[in-house]
């Protein structure tokens, strides 16, 4: 019996090529195979007539089966004849099978100029940039009339469902905003305190844990909270709903899925972006006070007293007044991409790195379109 | 016709699963024979695609041994089981393929993790295999969410069969098919298994499958199989939950055409 070694022996007789094969022509063996009967088949154009004797082979299954139709259908269009001998009858239904496929060329997919490609991707990242724009103004435009809609009737607004979303986005995130804005707060407070000391004026350190906190901080980093915890999962959410035709299913049953998924995920981002603002503020000031007096030596009553001079409630309303239009923001860059979801679980993926991208990118641009305005205004 | 003597493929003994108070299967024994087509029958919720995902080690079970191709799954090392896990093929019941890659990168993704060859080999044989299933080298690039049902479950096949498997697990591979489609997967699969020496286990609730493709039946009832046998043996079966399924309204209607035949 053949061994493993001699899957395939040539033998030259007189302008004949005789070929033995033996061993297991199966999977495990291709690679193996494959430069065996490649070899061959060059040897192969010397010769007038290929026999194959397949009597030692042990095993056969289609990977073996393909490379001796392979290797006698090269043969057979050079011009030569092939004969395989001394097969079960078996393995022949197998090859036999196999002669009906891969009857076209293999065409290999057509791979472009790497120079084209990559001008050709700025075009469309640049061309992709405005139509995001358009996209995010279409869902913002389609969140207005829903919510027009739904004044009118109030009744069909999903009071459940947004109860539902306002325990998971607001009442669940007030845990981890909390930790996150004392640490900013503290890390604020301490940095202050170290340069200031230099020049005497630790106390002005409570100036900018204060305005800081209240104008921009609180509010910059609840947004990017927000956008990464609750933007994500609304764009996954959505984007499964899409892969699943459960928004087909919802539209055929004559709902619009904006009014019953879109308009009260952002409605409470809106209300719930403010909340998380003014708690994450208190906590930061707190974090600050804490560090003051542990690491400044501060008394808690002069943290206090030097804080309601610093602050006024205009830097208060600064802030407040910017955590609605972020929640909108985010709501509506997170629904945006869940809908454009395709089938695919990498398009999943895709849409939800993009929304949390995009909305921290749009939150950030905000928050100086607003520092502009309420510089302009005075306040 | 298969040896009886032959030492079974896939042997299960006195298997329990179940999840928190609930027993699913309750000591159940079934010996699935080289080459034949196994069909497994069974209420929905019944435990059919449970006692599949715990034979091929997706789901733990309580007791019991289960040996595939003379392996047992417990006692066998990381090796053993990889090896094992080469040699069969399972074909999920919404197809799993993966919705990244497209129809060919799915069936080349096994023979590219564990075969040495080369860029053009690997080719031809995903044409090759997709060719068996009825599929055109046309849908080859297409990606799974593009494909119709019918089109997803050849495409599983054809990677469920990438690696020359000696058995082949089907879950439901027939459910959501127009009756044309099933026949035509029906055929197919009987095809398969005679040209590729294959030993398939299938689950299913298609009756025209039983009755076409499988050389046995085995009917699950109350967490255990209550008969197994040829489609005769069935009929014959005295189980209420089996008198129902296969003399029922619609069990009825093709046991009568196979009555007439017999006769």
């Amino acid at each position: 019996m053949a061994s493993n070694g001699s899957l395939l022996t040539a033998k030259f007789e007189d302008g004949r090529l005789e070929l033995a094969a033996g061993g297991s022509w199966t999977a495990a063996n291709a690679g193996e195979l494959e430069t065996l009967v490649d070899s061959v088949a060059q040897d192969a154009a010397r010769a007038k007539a290929v026999s194959i004797d397949m009597r030692d082979v042990r095993a056969f299954d289609t990977f073996g089966a393909w490379l001796l139709e392979r290797l006698t259908r090269q043969w057979r269009s050079a011009g030569g004849s092939a004969s395989v001998v001394g097969m079960p009858e078996h393995d022949q239904t197998l090859l036999k099978e196999m002669s009906g496929v891969n009857l076209e060329p293999v065409t290999p997919p057509v791979r472009g100029n790497a120079l084209i490609a990559a001008l050709a991707a700025l075009g469309q990242g640049a061309t992709g940039f405005e139509r995001d724009l358009m996209t995010f103004a279409n869902m913002l435009g389609a969140i207005g009339v829903a919510g027009v809609r739904v004044l009118t009737r109030p009744r069909d607004f999903r009071f459940t469902s947004a109860v539902n979303q306002l325990d998971r986005v607001c009442w669940q995130a007030v845990p981890i905003i909390l930790l996150i804005t004392l640490l900013i707060g503290a890390i604020i407070a301490q940095q202050g305190i170290f340069h200031f000391r230099k020049f005497g004026a630790e106390l002005y350190a409570v100036d900018l844990v204060g305005i800081l906190i209240l104008r921009e901080v609180g509010v910059l980093i609840v947004a990017i909270m927000v956008a990464g915890r609750s933007g994500s999962s609304y764009t996954a959410e959505l984007g499964s709903m899409m892969m699943r035709e459960e928004v087909d299913a919802l539209r055929t049953m004559g709902f619009d899925p904006v009014e019953v998924l879109i308009l009260p995920r952002v409605l409470v981002l809106i209300v719930a972006l403010p909340v998380l603002t003014f708690l994450g503020s208190m906590a930061a000031l707190y974090g600050g006070g804490l560090v003051a007096w542990l690491y400044g030596g501060m008394s808690p009553e002069i943290y206090v007293s030097r804080l309601e001079e610093a602050i006024s409630l205009t830097h208060f309303k600064v802030g407040m007044i910017k955590a609605p239009f972020m929640g909108l923001v985010i709501g509506v860059v997170a629904c945006a991409e869940g809908l454009l979801v395709k089938g695919s679980a990498e398009s999943l993926g895709l849409q939800t790195t993009a929304s949390v991208v995009k909305s921290i990118f749009l939150v950030i641009v905000l928050d100086g379109l607003f520092a502009i305005f309420f510089a302009s205004i005075g306040m | 016709m298969t040896n009886v003597k032959e030492k079974p493929v896939i042997l299960v003994r006195d298997l329990e699963v179940g999840f928190g108070d609930q027993v699913v299967l309750d000591h159940l024994s079934l010996d699935v024979r080289p080459g034949e087509i196994l069909g497994v029958v069974g209420a929905s919720g019944g435990g059919k695609s449970v006692l599949l995902r715990t034979i091929i080690g997706l789901l733990p079970k309580r007791q019991g041994t289960i040996e595939v191709l003379g392996v047992d799954l417990d006692k066998a090392s990381e090796e053993e089981r990889r090896a094992l896990e080469r040699r069969w093929g399972v074909l999920f019941q919404q197809g799993a393929l993966f919705s990244s890659l497209t129809v060919r990168q799915n069936v080349q993704f096994p023979m590219r993790e564990n075969l040495d060859i080369s860029q053009r080999l690997l080719d031809e044989m995903a044409l090759a295999k997709l060719e068996m299933v009825g599929l055109t080298p046309i849908d080859a690039d297409k990606f799974p969410a593009e494909l119709s049902g019918g089109m997803t479950k050849r495409a599983a096949l054809a990677r469920a069969l990438a690696l020359d498997p000696e058995i082949v697990f089907l879950d439901e591979p027939t459910s959501g098919l127009d009756p044309i489609a099933a026949g035509d997967f029906d055929a197919l699969i009987k095809t398969l298994q005679r040209t590729l020496g294959l030993t398939v286990f299938m689950v299913t609730h298609d009756l025209e499958s039983l009755y076409t493709v499988c050389d046995r039946v085995a009917a699950l009832a109350d967490g255990r199989i209550v008969c197994v046998g040829p489609m005769e043996a069935m009929l014959e079966c005295t189980h209420p939950w089996v008198q129902t399924y296969f003399r029922g309204k619609r069990g009825g209607m093709l046991t009568s055409r196979i009555g007439q035949l017999v006769n």
